[in-house]
């Protein structure tokens, strides 16, 4: 099928998107389009006025400042996958972002998109939760900072209010080790279930899964060395979620996909998240 | 009736002026505006791949954007990729070499695709291009005769033309 019409704007401000944005209860922003457009295609949604925000130049920005990344709302999963300062200093996005759709998907698709579409299954809102990032937004009153953690609600639901945009995502220095692994029928679906854990190397650590429900939550647990204790801790920690899916084979699943996020996290080599100089 | 915007799109080093309203596919106004159809058009939600276009030299969707986004951007349909009828690119002929096609409705897109990853890395593994190809459903071939035409071009002396 084809989108209903719209109008259509190319804002190069946050605060003309802002305001176009405030203008109209039935406007939408336009980022990569990979999951607004199919949904627009299938008339199960029909905005008045589409506000692309492609050309705000600021968005695109990846700050590494001593302790903190600051990751621009309009980084392209490709890029995130791809960038040589990402891949060294944050390898744990780069491992996340090749896991996201197909190449051509991930050649538009943004990191403010996916984080504000708030899919169940996809990855970033669960590594945002996972690394207590602050999503930054700004709306007709300014700016503000919500913490991954609040800004879920669950299922495609945010604390994002409809003249809001995602601006930015920070990330604070982490020593921990931290893993990444998900289940997929086919390369580029999206996941039956995935996982990242962070190992605090003293017997403790959290896990946070996406696909296995509505939103995505940090749990701090303990790690036991001997694997089937740490089975039953993830067990433990999954009834722990509030909204989770009530599907036996998939809560199976997110068991062992934390298992294989622990073992990812132990790998030598650098699949935690570091900065320059930091020492794991 | 929406009211039309003129733009100008560059595709395979030619400028096209048209008038689209703003929610026409790309996919749409380069087939229908533009005569190109070798870009196909099989689900339009991203899922299959045949309408793959290259935006700046990356494969992209067609299906989701929309023409007035691509503006100043230097697009690539099948038709670009040998500019001389007369001639194809090696992967063109490794593909009818090969037998990676039957029905062709995918082809467009995987010529695309394959034509991208070989610029960005001349000689892939079977599995980066079984990767590269994942975007790209192809319901004849079992893909093994597509994989091994880029294989076979990956592997060889032969120069991949844009
Ligand atoms: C075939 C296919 C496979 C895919 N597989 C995966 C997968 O495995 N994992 C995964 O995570 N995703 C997957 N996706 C979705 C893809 O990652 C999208 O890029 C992402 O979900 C949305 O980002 P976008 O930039 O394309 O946003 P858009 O489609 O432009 O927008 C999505 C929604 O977010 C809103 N929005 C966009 N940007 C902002 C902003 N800065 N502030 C506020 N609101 C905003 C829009 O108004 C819209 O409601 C897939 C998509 C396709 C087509
Ligand atoms: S038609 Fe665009 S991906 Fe299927
Ligand atoms: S040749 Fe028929 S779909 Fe690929």
């Amino acid at each position: 099928m084809k989108p209903g019409a719209f109008e259509y704007r190319k804002a190069t401000t946050v605060k003309d998107a802002v305001a176009w944005l405030h203008s109209d209860l039935n406007s939408k922003i336009l980022a990569g389009g990979q999951s607004l457009v199919p949904v627009m295609n299938f008339r199960l949604a029909h905005p008045s006025l589409l506000v692309d925000i492609n050309e705000i130049a600021a968005l695109h920005q990846i700050t590494f400042n001593a302790d903190t990344v600051t990751l621009g709302a309009l980084v392209r999963h490709q890029e995130m996958a791809e960038s040589t300062e990402v891949r060294d200093r944050l390898p744990l996005l780069a491992v996340t972002a090749r896991h996201i759709g197909h190449w051509a998907i991930r050649n538009r698709g943004t990191l403010g998109g996916s984080l504000a579409h708030a899919d169940p299954a996809s990855e970033w809102p669960a590594v945002m939760v996972a690394l207590e990032a602050q999503i930054q937004v700004e709306g007709p009153d300014g700016a503000r900072t919500i913490p991954a953690s609040e800004f879920y609600l669950g299922y495609y639901t945010t604390e994002l209010a409809a003249d809001e945009i995602v601006t930015a995502v920070t990330i604070s220095r982490t020593r921990h080790r931290l893993g990444f692994a998900e289940v997929a029928r086919r390369p580029g679906d999206f996941a039956l279930a995935g996982s990242i854990v962070e190992d605090f190397g003293d017997g403790q650590g959290s896990v946070t899964w996406f696909g296995v429900a509505g939103k995505p939550e940090r749990v701090v647990l303990a790690l036991p060395e001997e694997e089937s204790a740490r089975a039953r801790s993830f067990q433990s920690a999954l009834g722990k979620l509030s909204q989770l899916d009530d599907d036996r084979h998939r809560q199976q699943l997110a068991v062992t996909v934390a298992e294989r996020a622990f073992q990812h996290s132990r790998l030598t080599g650098h699949e935690y998240l570091t900065f320059e100089g930091g020492q794991v | 009736m929406a009211t039309k915007t003129p733009i100008r799109l560059t595709i395979n080093h030619e400028s096209y002026d048209v008038e689209v309203e703003p929610r026409w596919l790309l996919s749409d106004v380069i087939r229908h505006q533009l005569g190109l159809i070798g870009t196909h058009v099989g689900c339009e939600q991203g899922v299959c791949g045949a309408c793959t276009i290259l935006v700046d030299g990356k494969p992209e969707r067609s299906c989701l954007v929309f023409a007035v986004q691509a503006e100043g951007a230097d697009i690539t349909t099948v038709e670009g990729l040998s500019t001389d009828p007369q001639h194809l690119t090696a992967l063109q002929e490794s593909f009818r070499d090969h037998h990676a096609l039957q029905c062709g409705y995918c082809t467009s897109g995987m010529l695309l695709t394959a034509t991208a990853l070989l610029k960005k890395e001349p000689h892939p593994t079977e599995d980066a291009i079984r990767e590269a190809l994942s975007g790209n459903v192809c319901r004849c071939t079992g893909y093994q005769f597509i994989v091994d035409a880029i294989l076979a071009v990956a592997n060889g002396s032969k120069e991949v033309q844009e």
